[in-house]
């Protein structure tokens, strides 16, 4: 299954789950928010929710700004 | 030992945004610094209670060992204040909002701003206007980025924004307060709090914005970009505490020629 990751194409196993992205990505642990096709995926569904073909996803983090 | 002992001076009422007070006057940005160190060391300069960020893409699976900002700026040591800095319309900055509502576990606090061109950074208020709405709908807590105008101000206040934060000028161009006139009648008017947002170049700068009654100054390229970053906090935070002394005080009033300081009686020439 391909979705896109912040802008990239990724290829995932069927079924895949946010938290298998997040491990994938080398993220675990890390303070992140998740976005699938705009809507939030709460920090607390991400081992349950699966992507679908296509999804486009957002991960984002803090950095500096002002 | 003086003969005059230090008379207390009545307290100031603080800051309060949110429900929450904060004794620092002066808010600052993350951005533009070398590195995470000195942005740690800056802020820490500053006294600054409020740190303002930015959301954005993380890195696809590259160096995960690099250090976070919310490492350096720790969310139980600050209140941190996520910004729209980047969204061009109310969409963006909506979507944005909620992803730092997550990233934050459920934290509402939010600076709203909303560009309407590269070359300024000038807020886009009809952007800023929908936004604000939705978001305050949403259960977020308000403070926004806007124009001078003061007429918008107050209709940012009536629709349930918590601060007002004017530009004095444009974002990171340090050119100072360019219409102190509209910033007074913005505060004058405001039962929210004021604070300039954008345009400070220098210590006297924030001092300026302190004496016309604003609550407070938000920055981060005049310490960032400082060649001492660390020593111009430093001069910020004084800064920003003897505006507001100044403002408490009350100015003695201009005269166009002079006023002798010493008495002409007893002159013996």
């Amino acid at each position: 299954m391909q979705i896109q990751v912040n802008g990239e194409p990724m290829e995932l196993n069927d079924g895949a789950t946010v938290s298998d992205l997040i491990q994938r990505m080398a993220l675990e642990g890390k303070r992140l928010a998740v976005e699938v096709n705009e809507d939030i995926v709460p920090r607390s569904e991400h081992p349950q929710f699966t992507f679908s073909e296509g999804d486009r996803v957002e991960v984002v983090h803090a950095i500096g700004g002002g | 030992m003086s003969e005059h002992p230090e008379r207390a001076l009545p307290e100031d009422k603080p800051l309060t945004i949110a429900g929450t007070t904060y004794q620092s006057r002066l808010l600052v940005g993350t951005g533009k610094y070398r590195d995470l160190s000195e942005t740690g060391h800056a802020i820490e300069a500053s006294g600054a209670e409020i740190v303002t960020f930015a959301v954005r893409r993380t890195n696809l699976g590259q160096n995960p060992d690099e250090p976070s900002l919310l490492d350096v700026v720790s969310p139980a040591k600050y209140t941190m204040l996520p910004n729209t800095a980047g969204c061009y319309t109310a969409k963006d900055a909506i979507r944005t909002c909620k992803l730092a509502r997550e990233l934050l576990d459920g934290h509402n606090l939010v600076k709203l701003e909303v560009l309407g061109e590269e070359k300024t950074l000038y807020p886009n208020m009809t952007e800023t206007l929908v936004a604000a709405e939705a978001l305050i709908k949403d259960g977020f807590d308000v403070m926004v980025y806007c124009s001078d105008d003061p007429l918008l101000a107050k209709r940012l206040e009536e629709m349930g924004c918590l601060a007002i934060m004017p530009l004095g000028a444009p974002i990171g161009s340090g050119l100072g307060i360019q219409n102190r006139y509209n910033i007074r009648l913005i505060v004058e008017n405001a039962n929210v709090p004021v604070l300039v947002d954008a345009g400070v170049g220098t210590a006297s700068d924030a001092t300026l914005a302190m004496e016309l009654g604003c609550d407070g100054v938000l920055m981060n390229t005049a310490i960032a970009q400082a060649q001492d970053p660390i020593r111009m906090a430093k001069a910020m935070r004084l800064a920003i505490e003897s505006g507001r002394d100044a403002y408490l005080a009350g100015r003695m009033p201009k005269k166009l020629y002079a006023s002798a300081s010493s008495p002409i009686d007893g002159t013996f020439f």
